[in-house]
């Protein structure tokens, strides 16, 4: 299994990760080595296996939903990296 | 109850940055030190050492000063529990209120959580003193902690050798005596390798024991909380502490949480221990790493439990399946950082910009891979041939388990093929470094607890783990046959 930079590229553009051209060269070659061993899995049959999200056995963990108390407004807009008249700044969605 | 040789140790004048909880606890309960005291020799010895070692990313000086008094005075009046007054350290992947947390990752190198992880948030309501924050590999991806963005970890033993990963700092900082416990994170070995190459004990729990709130996510169906500490003693201490239900985690479980420490006590005579032949007939197994853990077995049988030979076919599938596993969900859950709301943002005009540069500058090569990765096993049309494919082998890898647990209590492997490696000797190639994780990742794979347990040394001074898996929320029984291993 051998990924293109082409490939490369388009995955990156869906994760919002920009690469230079040397990461990209680097990462089709390692993720290339990496997607090979993965092909051991076609080793197992898996005809009629259930797949495994969780182990816990738990199922449809629920509560009520309530608005609960929170008090760290001011520490959550200390965090934000850009404030503008107390609320969170961002670039525009639509250009 | 202190042996009386450590007893004597200390009373001539042994660094109290040495001690055991049990040794701490009773020395501060019995008016021999304070906390002052105690936190003052930590904070010490990581000025003298963090140079050198690279443990800890955030040292707490002050704030730990203040949290000592406050526990010397609960001390002095009666209020003591066993942690109070005892000083420790978090991985930095682990949120801690109001204490910087950056997870290895320069995209949250400015980053203070306004909330406190679950299992720190008792741990701390208990007195505990925390002393800093430690490095690892960004958001736990490594198994050597060199994918730090604060620079690699080295390991106390031999400066020149990794820690281990991807809780480098916690293990080291612990191993060195920066700190009397450690708390870290393990999805795939995190705890247990770094434990082993560093000489100190390491339990992974069960998936679901202890409470994942404010660990930042890595693998959600595999990712547990756990103590490292210098004892099986003190580790089945802090478990109680530890674990048990949590409303901020739906995955937690309601099992009953044993009483530990009473547990430790019960004997291991009988007990079957299950020597799985695929871990010992792997290839680049380390000589002296063998005969160490077989030596441990022997000890095992001499004390009267019954070893039995067992086969866990699907071994030699479970690091394939735990990298595509692992690499899809990270890449799920690394997508809320992104420099929008909290964290660093880059410089640029437009908001995909924003995103993929901040992205680009604030993640280290390995956890790009990891996100390029996950996000190719789950893009359309590829889905079911990685991430359906590998959610199905990990049915068989958890089936193996439950079948061997049927005639066994614990299983008894080693926790890495080979002791700690050199700096830079297996960062090149990604799969060098994952294969390593073959000891580790079938246990996490199928969410059943382990724990790594000091063995022996090489010939060289290098530390050697031995592993004990056991059956889910068999936790007693593991840290039951670890603790008569390190008598």
């Amino acid at each position: 299994m051998s990924l293109t930079n082409q490939e490369i590229k388009k995955i990156a553009q869906l994760a919002r990760l920009e690469l230079t051209p040397e990461e990209e060269n680097r990462y089709a070659e390692t993720i290339s080595a990496v997607l090979d061993y993965m092909k051991i899995l076609n080793e197992v049959d898996t005809e009629n296996i259930e797949p495994t999200a969780q182990v816990t056995g738990l199922k449809n963990v629920v509560r009520q939903d309530e608005i609960k108390k929170c008090s760290a407004n001011k520490q959550l807009i200390e965090q934000m990296p850009k404030v503008y008249a107390n609320e969170l700044s961002v670039p525009g969605v639509f250009e | 109850m202190l042996m009386n040789y450590r007893y004597q140790e200390y009373l001539n004048n042994m660094n109290l940055n040495e001690l055991t909880i049990k040794e701490a606890a009773d020395g501060l309960k019995n008016g021999k030190f304070t906390s002052v005291d105690l936190t003052e020799a930590c904070l010490k010895r990581i000025k003298e050492r963090n140079s050198e070692l690279n443990a800890f990313i955030t040292v707490c000086e002050k704030t730990a000063l203040d949290e000592a008094k406050k526990a010397d005075k609960i001390i002095a009046d009666g209020n003591g529990k066993l942690l109070t007054g005892i000083p420790f350290a978090v991985k930095d992947a682990i949120c801690t209120a109001d204490v910087r947390s950056t997870g290895a990752a320069k995209i949250l190198d400015n980053y203070v959580p306004s909330f406190e992880a679950t299992v720190i948030k008792k741990i701390r309501k208990q007195g505990a003193v925390l002393v800093g924050k430690t490095n690892c590999d960004a958001f736990g991806h490594g198994a050597s902690n060199e994918n730090s963005m604060y620079g690699p970890v080295h390991n106390p033993h031999d400066l020149k050798k990794v820690a281990g990963g991807s809780s480098g700092g916690a293990a080291a900082a612990l191993a060195d005596n920066q700190c009397i416990f450690s708390i870290a994170e393990d999805t795939g070995g995190s705890i247990r390798q770094p434990a082993s190459f560093c000489g100190v004990v390491g339990l992974r729990p069960s998936y679901g024991r202890n409470s994942r709130y404010g660990i930042m996510p890595m693998a959600s169906s595999l990712d547990t909380v756990g103590p490292m500490a210098k004892t099986v003693e003190d580790v089945a201490l802090l478990m109680e502490v530890m674990a048990g239900q949590d409303d901020l985690d739906a995955t937690t479980v309601s099992d009953k949480v044993d009483c530990y420490l009473k547990e430790l006590e019960k004997p291991i005579n009988g007990m079957i221990v299950g020597v799985p032949k695929e871990y010992f007939e792997a290839e680049g197994m380390d000589k002296e790493t063998k005969e160490i853990i077989e030596k441990q077995i022997d000890l095992l049988k001499s004390r009267g439990c019954k070893i039995k030979e067992v086969s866990l076919p699907y071994t030699k599938y479970a690091v394939a399946t735990y990298y595509v596993l692992v690499p899809s969900e990270d890449s799920s859950n690394l997508a809320r950082l992104d420099g929008i709301r909290y964290g660093v943002r880059a410089d640029a005009k437009n908001l995909f910009d924003v995103y993929a540069k901040s992205r680009a500058q604030g993640f280290p090569e390995e956890v790009k891979r990891r996100i390029l990765i996950g996000t190719y096993a789950l893009s359309a049309g590829y889905y079911d041939a990685y991430y359906k494919k590998a959610q199905q082998v990990r049915t068989l890898i958890k089936n193996d388990f439950d079948k061997v647990f049927k005639q066994v209590d614990v299983l008894v492997v080693p926790t890495s093929p080979f002791p700690a490696f050199d700096i830079g000797s297996k960062s090149k190639d990604p799969m060098v470094l994952y294969l390593s994780d073959v000891f580790l990742s079938p246990a996490a794979i199928a969410g059943v607890p382990g724990l790594s347990v000091p063995a022996g040394k090489t010939a060289n001074g290098l530390p050697v783990g031995v592993q004990i898996i056991g059956p889910r929320i068999g936790e007693s029984e593991i840290m039951r046959i670890g603790h008569n291993l390190m008598k």
